[in-house]
Order: C-alpha cells, then structure tokens, then sequence
C-alpha cells in the first residue's frame, strides 16, 4: 500500500466527521420552533394556575405545575439541548443520568433530614418547651 | 517476507477504528459535564432554599414580596432569547455571519431585559427591608435567584466576546465550537429558571 493510497483511505475514512468535529446535534427551524410553542403553553399554563386562582385545592394546584415544570424541562433538554442517547457516544446521557441521581440524593435526603430535625428537635413554642416531656 | 509483513500490517489508527465515531475533541462533553457540575450547584442552592424557604423571622414572605406579572415578564425574556439564540446557531449551519451577529445581538437584549428586571426586583425588596439580611427565607432567595442571574450575566458577557471574535475572524470552526458551547450553556440557563420560577415564585405565592 502506498503512502498516497493510505492517505486516501483516511481521508475517506474521516471525511465524514469534517463538518461535525464534535458530533455536536444540529437543531432544525421546526424542532426549534416546536420547542418554543411548547415552553410558552407549558409556561403560561401553571402562571394562570396560581395568578387566577383557578383551582381550589392547593396542594393540586402544587402538583400540576411541579408537573409542569418536569415537562418544560424534558422538551428544552430535547428541543433546545438536542439530548439524545447517543450524542457523544452515549456519555452526555450517562453524565446526565449520573448528575440525575446526585441531585435526587442532594435534594430528598437534605429535606428529609432537616425536616425531620426540625420535627424532633426544634420545641416551636416556649409553652411547648415547658410542656416537653 | 518484509514486504508481505507491510501489506499485513494495519495502519496504527486503523487498528482501533471499530467503525464507531470518536470525537476528534472532547471539548463539547468537556462542557457538558462542566454544566453537570453547575447543575449540582443550584442543586445544592435550591436544597437550601427548599430547607429555610419558610423561615420567614417574622419578616415579609413570598405573598407579600413577589410580583408574578414582573415573573412572568422575565420568564419571557429568558425564553425568547433562548429561541433567538436557537436562530442564530440555523444561521451559523448556513454560514451566514451577518445574521448570526443580528440574532446573537438580539439574544444579548432579551438577556440584559431579563438582568435588568431582575436588578429592579432585587433593588425593590432591598428598598423595603426585604434584603438579603432579613430571614433567612430571603438568604436563601437572594442566594438562589442571585447566582442564576449572575450565570446569566456572565453568559451576556460571553456573547459580546464571541460577537467580536465571530465579526473579527469569521465563522471559523473554533469560534463554532464556542458558539456551540455557549449555546449549551444559554439553554441550561433556562432550563434552571424553569425551575426558579416554579419552585421559589409560584409555588411561594400558593404557600
């Protein structure tokens, strides 16, 4: 094999990556689009949940705009992020899943643990200070 | 013997090309996993802020303090130049410089309007005793909302550098690279403020 043939061979081999050196997604106009009208529903609808008072049960009106918010996030990180499973060759996901699981842990267990702390610990008033047994 | 030994000798690269594709830089998982570590960050502040949010000292609380029209307007800001930002990277696939400057330019005010609201938000509580010094409900909220708009902040003086590079040197395949990573890092941002939002403001006003 000659150095010119071998130089070809690698060329081919690597021309296909001239124009994406970082395997970066490219986003479209419609997903970009898409993405956009989706956010502004998924914004205004939980803004006139709380501004309009529309539902008489708090603790409802808590878990549709949490709701809310976890599918605002999914369609910015796939619309705008372009997060698909094999950007990277698969590590922007794990890295993402990893951070995922660090931030449940940082977030469930500091509020578990003060609340409880709170809960056991802290007399609220002096007259139940007085009263404990 | 030597030259049947050559022909069945792979080139070194060739040997571990398993056909799949390797990033030739690692430069944009690099980034992702410095905004993983940001993620942690406001993981941390929000853990903080879900902790002492209701420690109000007997001070003002998110009723009192919170105007969720100016919320809402800011919200907008942040969201629209995500999709202008959005425009300018269809532009910069296309090649044309003139209209990624224009649509990163208009990117650059949307995220001003947002700081600046967010300067006369913080400037009104200040003014009525609601600092960062009065509970620790409002220690919590300036750490949160403060390190988020100074994210923001920092992100507009990227894009005024990488304007000038891109209106300096072109389109060229760094400054491609860097407009791909402040990209990420524009989209995060919003993506931690849909969090802000509905966590700190609406769901403080309903509490």
């Amino acid at each position: 094999m000659s150095t010119a043939d071998t130089e070809r061979a690698y060329d081919q081999r690597h021309v296909h990556s001239h124009h994406h050196p970082e395997g970066e997604a490219h986003g479209t106009f419609k997903g970009y689009m898409t993405g956009f009208i989706l956010s502004v529903i998924l914004t205004t609808i939980p803004f006139w949940l709380v501004m309009g008072d529309v539902l008489p049960s708090k603790q409802a009106t808590v878990f549709i705009i949490m709701g809310f918010a976890v599918v605002q996030i999914l369609v910015h990180m796939i619309y705008f992020l372009h997060m698909n499973t094999s950007s990277e060759g698969g590590w922007n996901m794990l890295a993402l899943i990893f951070t995922l699981v660090l931030v449940v842990i940082t977030l469930a267990g500091s509020l578990w643990v003060m609340f409880n702390m709170n809960d056991n610990m802290m007399p609220v008033s002096a007259h139940e200070m007085r009263n404990a047994p | 013997m030597s030259a049947h030994a050559a022909e069945t000798t792979f080139p070194p690269d060739s040997f571990y090309d398993t056909g799949e594709h390797h990033p030739q830089n690692g430069t944009m998982l690099g980034f992702w996993l410095y905004l993983m570590s940001d993620c942690l960050i406001f993981a941390v502040l929000f853990a903080m802020y879900g902790v002492v949010g209701a420690n109000y000292a007997a001070g003002p609380g998110p009723k009192d303090l919170f105007d969720l029209g100016l919320v809402a307007v800011n919200t907008s800001m942040l969201l629209l130049s995500s999709i202008t930002y959005g425009f300018a990277m269809l532009e910069m696939a296309r090649g044309r410089q003139n209209a990624v400057l224009g649509w990163l330019a208009v990117t650059g005010l949307f995220g001003l309007a947002f700081v600046g609201l967010e300067l006369y938000e913080f400037n009104h509580f200040i003014h009525e005793g609601a600092g960062p010094q009065r509970s620790a409900f409002l220690s919590a909220f300036f750490a949160l909302v403060g390190t988020h708009g100074l994210h923001v902040s920092f992100g507009i003086v990227w894009l005024v550098v990488l304007m000038v590079q891109v209106r300096k040197m072109g389109l060229t395949e760094p400054n491609r690279r860097r407009l791909a990573c402040l990209s990420l890092f524009w989209h995060f941002l919003d993506v931690v403020w849909i969090g802000v939002f509905t966590f700190v403001y609406l769901m403080g006003v309903l509490r």
